[in-house]
């Protein structure tokens, strides 16, 4: 950073930071707004008008969880079935932040119960990593954050404006686009097959068993607790 | 356009649980340590709920399913998401027009 650069007010050395950032981020912004296009699209053939669309990007802003939701969608809408989905989902939300809290410690006060409200798995690998090269600047996270935001929101809108000329998704093989999106996601997660095979065997196992036998949408909550158990039971080889 | 009260208080009952995963981690870390156990058992849960939610479909439901799960697998091996969901989602309409 140059004298003059350094002379500049504050905000001008904020915002000059956060140009230099959505730099950094424009591969990202671009896959988030594929992602959010096909989001719109499947929450148009559920039913879901754009603005309903653009509410829950807005108001909830997680991926996966707006996924899965539109998967259990009903009419009328299951309120506490979603609710407790979108904690089950978003329950590694609590590990990222535990994660994240220590650089957030020097922000100003206030600021970091606002700034969890942004964090995704995108912005918070990326900050991360800021983290462990020295200091993660608020206006780093923010200018990044933000950038999620407004592209998540937008997409997601235009998608269920162009989506809602699809009809029977299921012809099309659509409704098959969820399954192939957590599968994805899922491949992010994996860890080696000592690590990851063992919880997620038993996730699968009690999934399926449950979802052949209990209706309604309780086999993810079964999967996912036989898979949290697996894991910890199998960490105490690990750690002893 | 409108917004239906009960799609509205489904959206904001998930946003009140997603807003709550993302402030507890961060309230957390500033009273206790989660190592051990406990710490495992969190970080298992979200490749057992994404394991859990494609279960089903991927293995109990059929051979274009299960065959369509295996084509994503392979695209998403090279890295980028929407050239796996776009394949998989062709892979599901060819396997259950040839299944048909």
């Amino acid at each position: 950073m140059s004298d003059d650069v350094r002379k500049t007010a504050r905000g001008d050395s904020l915002r000059a930071e956060a140009r230099a950032d959505l730099a950094a981020i424009a591969p990202v912004v671009i896959s988030v707004a594929a992602y959010g296009l096909l989001l719109g699209a499947l929450a148009a053939q559920k039913g879901l008008s754009p603005l309903e669309t653009f509410a829950m990007s807005a108001l909830v802003f997680a991926g996966s969880a707006q996924f899965v939701a539109l998967d259990l969608w009903s009419v009328p809408a299951a309120v506490w079935t979603l609710g407790a989905t979108a904690l089950v989902v978003n329950l590694r939300h609590v590990l990222m932040g535990a994660a994240l809290a220590p650089a957030m410690r020097s922000w100003p006060r206030g600021l970091a119960p606002v700034a969890v409200f942004f964090m995704a798995d995108e912005n918070w690998a990326l900050s991360l990593r800021r983290a462990a090269e020295g200091r993660l600047g608020p206006a780093f996270y923010m200018a990044m954050a933000l950038a999620l935001y407004g592209t998540w929101t937008a997409s997601t809108t235009l998608g269920s404006i162009l989506g809602s000329g699809l009809h029977d998704p299921a012809r099309w093989g659509l409704d098959f686009a969820f399954t192939a999106v957590f599968i994805v996601l899922v491949m992010g997660f994996w860890r080696g097959p000592r690590a990851s095979l063992p919880p997620w065997a038993a996730a699968a196992a009690a999934a399926v068993v449950v979802e052949a036998t209990v209706p309604g949408a309780w086999y993810i909550l079964a999967g996912g607790l036989a898979g949290s158990l697996a894991g910890a039971l199998q960490s105490r080889g690990v750690v002893s | 356009m409108t917004i239906d009260p009960t799609t509205f208080a489904a959206i904001a009952a998930m946003a009140v649980a997603t807003y709550l995963t993302r402030i507890a981690g961060y309230w957390l870390v500033r009273r206790v340590s989660l190592t051990g156990r406990p710490a495992a058992a969190l970080e298992a849960v979200p490749g057992a709920v994404l394991i859990a939610l494609i279960a089903p479909t991927v293995l109990a439901t059929g051979p274009a399913e299960s065959g369509a799960a295996l084509v994503t697998i392979l695209i998403a091996r090279r890295g980028a998401m929407l050239p796996a969901v776009v394949g998989g989602v062709a892979a599901v309409a060819l396997f259950r027009l040839m299944l048909a």
